[in-house]
């Protein structure tokens, strides 16, 4: 992009949120992801997919940089967002987590209150100049997260004492808080029951309207429901990559068949 | 046959009882292990406990009861006319044991023979010479009726002490038979063994609680005598301290208490900053081999006597003081001084901030992190945001209990900050503690009766009030927070 770039190419770069090319992560010796490629697309939902230990999760934390705060993680390959990449030296990972929030596996409110935990983000990131401005975010993002009607009397009580669901929606809406361009979840769901997952997948699906969402999931269910792209990864390679509905119904690559009829994984 | 020797042969009997009991049950069962309601070793340790328990328990109270019979049967043959004058029952008594106990040990070194004692009389033959002999010193002359009722001691305690060994041992036999005779395949020998055990481990806490309560009730019982000698409104409100040992002394505790919080103030302005910004360096920024080497090094510290900080505050940080800051700026010229004393209280108190902080700030889950990452914050906010505010119940009771420290430390005060008992704004004067003048006022050969030394209870007592608020402090921050972080 910083190079003389071809008018197709720069064509490409608009119309995919997120491009990695060749990526390779090294754990120490350990080389957890193979030469990864792909695209991920602007207001979509992308599912990754495959056995525990395949890398989804490490290549999930590649594309905000959570892999920094690891000492031993090596990451190599470039990762553009918009064009720019984002492993270059003249980008804060700081700045970029603003951009591209995160969900984990766990729900993890922080031991503040409700409307302090949705407050976080826009306080230190400086979205707001007063307490109405802040005010109208918690609320919306809030909203935004499906929990307003269930927490809305109770805004200054600890976030911890939520119901698992809600703890995880409220994580969600203090991702949002920060107004992301892309959202990353790491097995949102694995900690919930199922109301609550029905709860955060049609959250999900609501908030494909204004974000490039990446889920990784270890239920195959999940990522046919609430996914239009689906990437599966093997033994640290991306596998194969495409349409959700094509991967589920006629997969190319007999890795990804044996994973989806339950042979392997 | 003495004391020691039946417990011996008790814990003998419970030994052999084990394997006794082990051996029956394996048999009861067939030799068929899962027959058993319980595993082998608890029908043994059963039979043990029986053997053992009832018969040392047994034996403790008869040897507390025993010196009380025989006194009150002997001090009947002591009549009023043998009580010198100016002395009392208890000083006769008093001899009445050692002439006992003489005359025992005369008969083991072979001077006398049990027919001799029997027959001595008081006027003929020179007992005191003769116990001066095999080392008893006898106060005065001996009365024929001392000696009768010494004889009489002697015999009772020979006579108690023989049924008390066959009782003893008889009551272990009986428990350990009784035990044997209960076990069979479906007899709860676990359940009993382990009621035993806690039994045990109650009573030990028992005996920490207990400890405590026999701490401050002597404390207590002294400091009631102290007030019924000196007025208590003089000793909590006179603002001075001056000790007479002719009498008429003033004893305030103002300055001394002063003293004491305004040096552990200036040891905590050292102390927290600079231990809590350490434990955060090493649990949030150091790296694994920076952290191996710093937090051990920095609990050397925590290893060193108070009288080696002592010596470092009496040869170095005072006079230090002195010369580039006391002097220079017209504050004064002693090297013992209340900055003197609080710094390098400080320093011995950094490793307890800083390693209980760090202990606190590592055990924030990582997920905190990762979320306040996640959103886009830098190390420093999260540390700030996240980390403290979910460790500072910890944190705050590191430095509470630093306090508590800080207030009951002697030895650095009393090499750092001198004695004068003074009530002073200016840190680069000398000053003393509650501990100090605890110290000074029981050093020496003093009797407990005037209020001059009594009031060193009075000091300790308030010493001990003042501390334990600061515990009750920490352990209602600590409660209030914790509810509200998990």
């Amino acid at each position: 992009m910083y190079d003389a770039p071809n008018l197709e190419k720069t064509v490409d770069q608009k119309e995919f949120k997120i491009t990695a090319d060749n990526v390779q992560v090294f754990y120490g010796d350990t080389h957890a992801i193979k030469d990864v490629s792909v695209q991920i697309e602007d207001n979509t939902v992308t599912a990754f997919i495959g056995p525990s230990g395949c890398g989804k999760s490490t290549f999930l934390r590649c594309l905000n940089r959570m892999n920094d705060t690891i000492d031993i993680c090596r990451v190599e390959g470039n990762i553009l967002l918009d064009g720019e990449n984002i492993y270059d030296k003249k980008v804060d990972p700081v700045q970029l987590r603003a951009k591209v929030g995160m969900v984990f596996q766990k729900p993890n409110p922080f031991p503040k209150s409700i409307y302090d935990n949705i407050a976080y983000g826009p306080r230190i990131h400086g979205l707001t100049r007063n307490k109405a401005d802040l005010d109208i975010i918690v609320e919306k993002s809030l909203r935004r997260g499906a929990i307003w009607d269930e927490v809305k009397d109770r805004l200054d009580q600890p976030g911890t004492g939520l119901s698992g669901g809600q703890q995880q929606r409220l994580c969600i809406a203090r991702a949002i808080a920060t107004e992301p361009e892309v959202l990353l979840m790491d097995e949102p769901c694995s900690a919930l029951d199922p109301i609550a997952t029905a709860q955060v997948e049609e959250l999900i699906d609501e908030l494909r309207q204004d974000y490039s969402v990446v889920i990784v999931t270890h239920s195959m269910q999940q990522a046919a429901r609430v996914s239009q792209k689906t990437a599966f990864f093997h033994l640290g390679n991306l596998v194969e990559y495409g349409e959700t509905s094509q991967i589920f119904t006629n997969p190319i690559d007999p890795r990804t068949e044996s994973y989806i009829t339950g042979r392997i994984g | 046959m003495s004391a020691g020797l039946v417990i011996l042969i008790v814990l003998l009997i419970a030994f052999v009882g084990f394997f006794l009991g082990r051996t029956r049950a394996y048999k009861s069962a067939g030799g068929d292990i899962r027959k058993l309601h319980s595993r082998p070793n608890y029908y043994g340790l059963t039979v043990a406990i029986y053997a053992a328990v009832p018969a040392l328990l047994f034996t403790i109270l008869w040897l507390l009861l025993q010196p009380l019979y025989i006194e009150s049967q002997v001090s009947k043959m002591i009549d009023a006319v043998d009580i010198p004058d100016g002395g009392s029952l208890d000083l006769v008594m008093t001899d009445v044991r050692r002439i006992s106990d003489g005359l025992d040990v005369a008969v083991n070194a072979g001077t006398m023979t049990e027919d001799q004692i029997a027959t001595m009389r008081a006027d003929l033959s020179d007992l005191r010479a003769r116990l001066g002999e095999v080392g008893i010193a006898v106060a005065s002359d001996v009365q024929q009726n001392v000696l009768d009722a010494a004889r009489e001691y002697r015999k009772l305690s020979t006579k108690l002490q023989i049924a008390m060994s066959v009782i003893v041992i008889g009551l272990s036999l009986a428990g350990a038979f009784i035990s044997m005779m209960r076990i069979q395949p479906d007899y709860r020998a676990r359940n009993t063994s382990e009621h035993a055990i806690k039994a045990l481990l109650i009573l030990s806490s028992f005996v920490a609680i207990l400890t405590t309560l026999g701490i401050i009730s002597s404390l207590l019982f002294e400091t009631v005598h102290f007030f019924q000698l000196y007025r208590a409104s003089d000793f909590f409100f006179n603002l001075t301290w001056n000790p007479q040992f002719r009498g008429g002394s003033d004893l305030g505790i103002l300055p001394l208490l002063w003293g004491t919080l305004y040096v552990s103030f200036v040891a905590l302005i050292f102390a927290v900053p600079i231990g809590l910004l350490a434990a955060i360096y090493l649990s949030e920024y150091a790296s694994k081999n920076v952290r191996s080497f710093a937090k051990p090094a920095i609990e050397v510290l925590a290893g060193i006597p108070t009288i080696v900080y002592g010596l470092f505050a009496l040869i170095t940080v005072g006079p230090l003081l002195r010369d580039y800051f006391a002097q220079p700026l017209g504050m004064g010229n002693s090297s013992s001084s209340v900055l003197t004393a609080g710094i390098v209280l400080g320093v011995m108190l950094i490793p307890f901030v800083s390693s209980l902080s760090d202990d606190v700030i590592n055990a924030v889950p990582q997920a905190m992190r990762d979320g306040s990452y996640g959103l886009g914050a830098t190390k420093s906010e999260t540390i700030k945001q996240v980390i403290l505010p979910a460790a500072l119940p910890g944190v705050v009771g590191a430095v509470l209990l630093a306090a508590s420290r800080a207030i009951g430390e002697t030895m650095i005060v009393v090499m750092g900050a001198g004695a004068a008992a003074k009530l002073s704004l200016n840190p680069f004067e000398a000053m003393t503690t509650i501990t100090v003048k605890i110290v000074s006022q029981l050093t020496g050969d003093t009797e407990f009766a005037s209020p001059e030394t009594l009031v060193a209870f009075a000091l300790g007592l308030s010493l001990f009030v003042v501390t334990l608020g600061l515990n009750i402090l920490a352990l209602y921050i600590v409660r209030k927070y914790r509810e509200q972080y998990e």
